[in-house]
C-alpha cells in the first residue's frame, strides 16, 4: 500500500515495513521513528545504517549478528530501540523484517 | 498481526538435556525480541545450566529419547551420547544458535532474569560461587510468584 512519510509517498507492506529499500532516505528513517515514538539519534542512525548494511547485503540479521557487530552490544541495542529492537531497526532502516527465530 | 498482548514470560526450566535447554533459550530470547518481558527460574536439574563448570557439558539424551530414532541399547553405548550431542551442536553453529555460555550472555544482556532455586541450591549443595555472574539472584518459590506482580503473565514449565 501507498503511504506518505516525511513529505514522499513510499510503498510498504502491512505492518508498515518498506518494500522498497531503495525508496529509504534519512527523512523517511525519521518519520518511522517518530511514528515507534523514538527520536533518532546519531547512535541511533549509527545502528541503522549498519542493519542497513547487513540486510542488503543478504546476511540473515540476528541477536547473535548484533552482538558481533562491533557497532553495538545488546544492552544498548535494547535501550535504543525498546520493545522489539530487532523489528524495530529494521523497519526505520527501510529492510524488510527478519524472518528468523533467532 | 498486532502486537502481543502477553506482557511477562516466565520459564521454570528443571531439566539439562540439550533440546529442554535450547526450546526455553531461544522462547525466552523470542520473548524479548517482541518487546515481552522474560525471565527463567533454574530449578533441580536445570541448575546444570547456570552452573560454571556443567555448563559446558549440557548434552542430549540418547537413552530413552524415541524422537532420536535409534534403540536404546546403540543410544547407551559409550561415546554415543558425546557424539550425537557433538552433531546436533555443529548442525545448531551453521544455524547461528550460540552455545550455552554465550546464549546466556545474550539473555542477560538482553534483559531476561536469571533466577536460581534456592530448594534445589540447598538439595545439590551448591553456592552462588557455583553460578556464572549473569544470574540474578537466588529465590524461593515464594519469591518466584511475587515476580507474577501484574496480568498477562504466563508461567511454562519446561
Amino acid at each position: 500500500m501507498e503511504k506518505v512519510l516525511a513529505g514522499q509517498t513510499v510503498q510498504v507492506d502491512q505492518e508498515g515495513y518498506l518494500i522498497d529499500p531503495n525508496q529509504w532516505n534519512e527523512e523517511i528513517a525519521r518519520a518511522i521513528a517518530a511514528e515507534e515514538g523514538i527520536e533518532l539519534t546519531p547512535r541511533h542512525m549509527a545502528v541503522v545504517k549498519w542493519i542497513r548494511e547487513t540486510a542488503l547485503s543478504g546476511k540473515p540479521l540476528s541477536i547473535r549478528t548484533v552482538k558481533k557487530s562491533g557497532v553495538v552490544d545488546i544492552k544498548e541495542f535494547y535501550q535504543l530501540f525498546p520493545g522489539g529492537p530487532l523489528k524495530l531497526s529494521t523497519k526505520i532502516a527501510g529492510v524488510s523484517k527478519p524472518k528468523s527465530c533467532l | 498481526m498486532g502486537k502481543p498482548k502477553v506482557k511477562k514470560m516466565l520459564f521454570i526450566l528443571s531439566k539439562s538435556t540439550l533440546d529442554s535447554v535450547y526450546a526455553t533459550f531461544i522462547m525466552a530470547n523470542g520473548a524479548r525480541a517482541e518487546g515481552i518481558e522474560c525471565e527463567i527460574f533454574f530449578t533441580f536439574f536445570g541448575l546444570d545450566v547456570i552452573h560454571k563448570k556443567r555448563m559446558k557439558d549440557i548434552h542430549i539424551a540418547t537413552v530413552g529419547n524415541p524422537g532420536l530414532h535409534i534403540p536404546n541399547i546403540v543410544g547407551g553405548l559409550p561415546g554415543v551420547e558425546h557424539l550425537v550431542s557433538k552433531m546436533m551442536m555443529k548442525q545448531m553453529e551453521k544455524l547461528d544458535i550460540p552455545p550455552v555460555d554465550e546464549f546466556l550472555e545474550i539473555l542477560s544482556a538482553s534483559g531476561v532474569k536469571l533466577w536460581a532455586c534456592k530448594l534445589a541450591m540447598e538439595m545439590f549443595n551448591l553456592e552462588r560461587e557455583d553460578l556464572i555472574d549473569e544470574v540474578d539472584g537466588i529465590l524461593t518459590v515464594g519469591d518466584f510468584y511475587t515476580r507474577m506482580d501484574d496480568q498477562n503473565i504466563h508461567v511454562l514449565f519446561v
